[in-house]
């Protein structure tokens, strides 16, 4: 990577999240333009988000529900989600 | 059932009201379960970490004042049950992939190889996720919970801050740390080193297959 690459490095996440100041922005813009790596690195960044955005959460285990509703000694509520039991 | 805006829940809190406490774990225990999981990788003590933060809110919910949400007040309780656990652990965790940094603190992408086409057409067989486990449980605690709290469980970088006891500016430094350090790792899931970079056909999972 240049020296203009590691420039922007410290920005990337701030552009992925469409944070960062519109000059700057362009700035990256111009400079993805004509880097391949740089494209590459912006692309694999945005990618890694979204997969442990829509993969990474995971819900808590049914048994580990109930284990914490009787130590909280409190009733289930149906679950929304699930339609109601 | 809908749920109670944040000042009737609070007032129901405190008064007893058992459903109220009941709606507090329905819409928390998510978020809470999954910040200590990914804090402890391990899910026995990320289980007992949920069961302290509730118990422990519970008791105080008496005294809340209501200067931050519910959901941040209990997040940090949660957060601090689990860093307490971590400091009792014999060994620090450490990562065995600690980001390569430069003496301004940059870290420099070492793998430039497109991959972005590839993820989805795995994901059926359940190898992306523990993948994605493994790379972020690698990563040092500092990181971890900022990047839980960001990007798995959407909170704004102003709640992270809060939650965590960070500048908002650390909370987007160390998330940006945290990021590069994975994209890193999935690369070189996706891409082995081995397999010869850009314009290669394969890598690790077809390479297993």
């Amino acid at each position: 990577m240049s020296v203009e690459c590691r420039d922007h490095l410290d920005c990337l996440s701030d552009y992925v999240d469409g944070e960062l100041d519109p000059d700057l922005c362009a700035e990256i813009e111009r400079h993805m333009a004509e880097c391949g790596d740089c494209r590459i690195v912006v692309d694999t960044l945005r990618k890694t988000v979204s997969l442990y955005r829509n993969h990474g959460h995971e819900d808590v285990p049914e048994d580990a529900k109930a284990r914490l509703y009787a130590v909280l000694k409190l009733d289930r509520r149906p679950d929304p989600r699930k339609g109601g039991r | 059932m809908s749920q109670r805006a944040e000042a009737d829940l609070v007032a129901a809190l405190k008064a007893g009201d058992q459903s109220a406490y009941a709606e507090l774990v329905e819409r928390h225990s998510p978020t809470i379960y999954n910040l200590a999981l990914r804090m402890m990788n391990d899910r026995e003590e990320a289980e007992e970490v949920l069961q302290e933060t509730f118990l422990s809110a519970f008791r105080a919910v008496g005294r809340f004042e209501g200067r931050s949400q519910l959901s941040t007040w209990l997040y940090r309780i949660a957060y601090n049950a689990a860093l307490m656990r971590l400091r009792k652990r014999p060994l620090p965790t450490t990562s065995i992939d600690e980001p390569i940094q430069n003496d301004e603190g940059d870290q420099i992408p070492r793998q430039l190889v497109d991959w972005t086409g590839r993820p989805d057409e795995i994901l059926l067989t359940g190898e992306l996720r523990s993948m994605l486990d493994s790379a972020a449980a690698a990563l040092p605690e500092t990181l971890r919970s900022v990047f839980t709290l960001r990007d798995i469980e959407g909170l704004s970088t102003a709640e992270a801050a809060e939650v965590l006891g960070l500048t908002e500016t650390n909370v987007k430094v160390r998330l940006h740390r945290a990021r590069l350090a994975l994209r890193e790792r999935l690369t070189n899931y996706f891409i082995p080193v081995e397999a010869g970079g850009a314009g290669q056909v394969g890598g690790a999972y077809v390479g297993r297959m």
